[in-house]
């Protein structure tokens, strides 16, 4: 079965028509039996970090195959509002849900729905970049068996010889290609990534904006806090900024 | 502390209970003091000399009923904390910071009349009775929260860290008693008990019992005078004195 | 999508910090020094006395024990709070209390074992003897988990904060001391020819006790932490 969406329509999420090509998009992977239709969306969030009010009532829904870009100056509490996301932190007000149901509610089943790469890479400077990402693939749930990790350090652009060196020789960029390789093992609809692109040469951004819209059109989700464009068709992207 | 017969819920703003603490502060003060007063007359005149110890066995009657408050108040303390932790309710929280300092001084109040107690009955300034121990780790953990709760800058992880610790530490108290009272029949000879007193005369139970209230009633008068200053800093109300009505708070919130 | 079991996840989190230790032995040699150093100092500090040593023998290794485990709790997250990896371990899904009782058995594993394993030798050097040797050993081996499971609570509580390797000993301390007391006590009453088995059995509890509570507390309190 194969539908097709014109892609030199330009669509954005105000369209009406964008929630037809999405929902349509949806669908076929829904029936491709590849990701269900999942909603996620905040309503009234407020956060703040100490004393200090970042944000208030941002309600905001991200669709299936949709991007949103949270942007804002630097402080503006980027980063805080996808640790929320997470759940890693929990808002003053307002809620997050998953499929209309509260994160704080669903816990477990909601964190085996998302695939979080944060403004730490998370990997461990004494371990090689195959062991780092076999040990988190395999405890996050995604794909670890024998060549998937290699497969995916190559797809972000890392060489074997890199694969069994430890963490801690390589560079600022390449420790960021081992973080972000994850999201080449994750199957969950869910990608909430903190500044991806920070220390990514040009190729890998290309890569990396590759694999998102790979997983848009596949019906995910993505969540980037970003300070830079991102080389995605516009109707795949609704933006958010954050204000005091 | 818990059941005044008030509307909780109508006070869960720290606003409103700033108000609220503030007209009640002075009648605990009031009865906390013609209580410790009355403890004090029955306890120093009217209860009979010891026919073994004489008088000096008249500090029990700030000894004993502070010994009960430090526990009563860490168990006290461990409730808001739960309670805060339950409920995500910052009130709480303010509650459970403003009684640590109070039962720390309480346990210390237990170690020291204990010490001068020790000094005429058993001859040694320190001996390692098992509640006296008891009352030392006690005093170990209140000093441990407050401790924490002043390293940690971010209010909210200071709230709930603290509460935590509390609350583990309410789990380990009687077991730390337990194990110290094992410890210390496995150890005979230092052991003094102090529960071999003969039978105390009916005017020395009222006077500890009176005395006990009057530390209870203080402890609420401080704790609400401590958590009016917490919420003063943290909310930073300007100048919440007198002149601040209920219609105020309506109209800050 | 495929879910780890909770065993499987578990045992990824021993795992990595295992093959962690690997790469860093001279941690795990670090904790044993320690305890050999700080055991040989009361001798020369106490005096040679035979009858002296034995007696003080196991309430100073017990104290030296407890030492070892507070000055390696340091490890036990800090690291991983460092670079990220705790947040991500946060995002497993899986219960978290769950995977605290994996960090803290490689954490015994690295820094609690070691000494189990050593203090036959120790016990030798305090003049202590068949028994009393074996009893020392077993009581370590109960006791010294539980000392991992409560000092958890603690390096969670005090994670990231200025001055947490002091603070973190005032918080966990008095709650090490009915695991000092059961522990040094089954090789007293060994020594005095009464039965340890009550001691020890105590000591099985204080376990079981800190297995139920500790990792439970241990993830509350590192959600707290990462906020």
């Amino acid at each position: 079965m194969s539908v097709n969406v014109p892609s030199d329509v330009e669509i954005t999420p105000g369209d009406s028509r964008f929630l037809y090509y999405s929902t349509l998009r949806q669908f076929i992977y829904f029936r491709s039996g590849r990701i269900s239709p999942n909603m996620f969306q905040t309503v009234a969030l407020s956060g703040s970090r100490g004393e200090r009010q970042l944000f208030s009532d941002v309600s905001v829904t991200v669709k299936p195959g949709t991007l949103l870009a949270v942007v804002g100056e630097n402080g503006s509490g980027k980063t805080s509002f996808l640790r929320m996301l997470c759940g890693l932190l929990s808002p003053d007000r307002g809620t997050i849900l998953w499929e209309g149901k509260d994160i704080r509610q669903l816990k477990e089943l909601y964190s085996a729905q998302l695939t979080y790469v944060g403004h730490l890479n998370g990997i461990k400077d004494e371990l090689t970049p195959v062991e780092n990402l076999t040990v988190s693939a395999c405890l996050a749930g995604d794909e670890c068996a024998g060549g998937a990790v290699p497969k995916a350090l190559e797809a972000v652009g890392l060489a074997r010889p890199v694969h069994r060196l430890p963490t801690r020789v390589l560079s600022q960029g390449q420790k960021r290609r081992v973080a972000l390789a994850r999201l080449w093992l994750s199957t969950r609809p869910l990608w909430l990534l903190d500044e991806p692109f920070a220390s990514l040469d040009v190729t890998a951004t290309n890569y990396l904006t590759q694999r998102l819209h790979a997983h848009l059109s596949h019906g995910g989700m993505v969540v980037v806090a970003t300070h830079q464009d991102i080389a995605i068709p516009p109707d795949f992207v609704q933006q958010l900024r954050l204000t005091r | 502390m818990s059941n005044t017969g008030i509307n909780w819920f109508k006070y869960s703003s720290p606003q409103a209970f700033h108000l609220l603490a503030g007209r009640m502060i002075p009648w605990f003060s009031v009865v906390s003091i013609g209580l410790i007063l009355i403890g004090l007359y029955i306890g120093f005149f009217v209860a009979p000399t010891d026919a073994t110890q004489g008088d000096a066995y008249r500090i029990i009657f700030v000894h004993v009923p502070a010994a009960w408050m430090s526990m009563f108040l860490y168990v006290i303390m461990a409730i808001w904390a739960g309670i805060g932790l339950g409920l995500n309710a910052r009130p709480s929280f303010m509650m459970a910071q403003a009684i640590a300092p109070t039962g720390a001084m309480f346990t210390f109040l237990a170690l020291f009349t204990g010490s001068m107690w020790g000094k005429p009955t058993w001859g040694a300034w320190w001996v390692w009775d098992a509640r006296l121990t008891s009352e030392l780790i006690l005093l170990f953990q209140y000093i441990g929260i407050i401790l924490l709760r002043s390293s940690i800058d971010d209010l909210r992880r200071a709230d709930r860290a603290s509460a935590v610790l509390a609350l583990v530490g309410v789990v380990n108290v009687p077991i730390i008693y337990f194990s110290v009272k094992w410890w210390n029949t496995l150890h005979q000879g230092a052991s003094v008990s102090i529960t071999a007193a003969p039978t105390m005369a009916g005017t020395m139970v009222t006077a500890m019992l009176v005395m006990m209230f009057g530390f209870w009633m203080y402890s609420i008068a401080v704790t609400l005078a401590r958590v009016r200053c917490v919420i003063a800093d943290r909310e930073r109300l300007p100048s919440w004195g007198k002149q601040a009505s209920m219609a105020d708070v309506a109209e800050a919130r | 999508m495929s879910q780890p079991s909770m065993s499987e996840a578990l045992r990824g989190v021993v795992r990595r910090d295992l093959l962690l230790a690997m790469r860093h032995r001279s941690d795990v040699a670090m904790s044993v020094f320690f305890v050999v150093i700080v055991a040989s100092l009361f001798p020369l500090g106490v005096g040679p006395e035979p009858a002296v040593l034995r007696m003080i023998a196991s309430g100073v290794l017990w104290v030296t024990a407890l030492l070892a485990c507070l000055l390696s709790l340091g490890r036990l997250f800090t690291a991983d709070y460092l670079d990220g990896v705790l947040e991500q371990t946060l995002l497993i899904p899986q219960p978290l209390a769950v995977l605290v009782v994996g960090k803290v058995f490689s954490h015994w594993v690295i820094s609690g074992l070691p000494v189990v394993l050593l203090s036959p030798l120790l016990g030798l050097q305090f003049g202590l003897s068949g028994d009393s040797l074996v009893v020392l050993t077993l009581s370590l081996l109960l006791g010294t988990p539980t000392l991992s499971m409560i000092g958890a609570i603690g390096a969670a509580l005090t994670l990231g904060l200025r001055g947490s390797g002091l603070l973190v000993a005032l918080l966990v301390l008095p709650l090490f001391i009915p695991v000092l007391i059961f522990g040094a006590g089954a090789v007293t009453n060994s020594l005095a020819g009464v039965g340890s088995e009550a001691n020890l059995s105590l000591l099985g509890a204080c376990f079981l006790l800190s297995l139920a509570f500790a990792p439970w507390a241990t993830a509350v309190a590192l959600r707290i932490a990462l906020e």
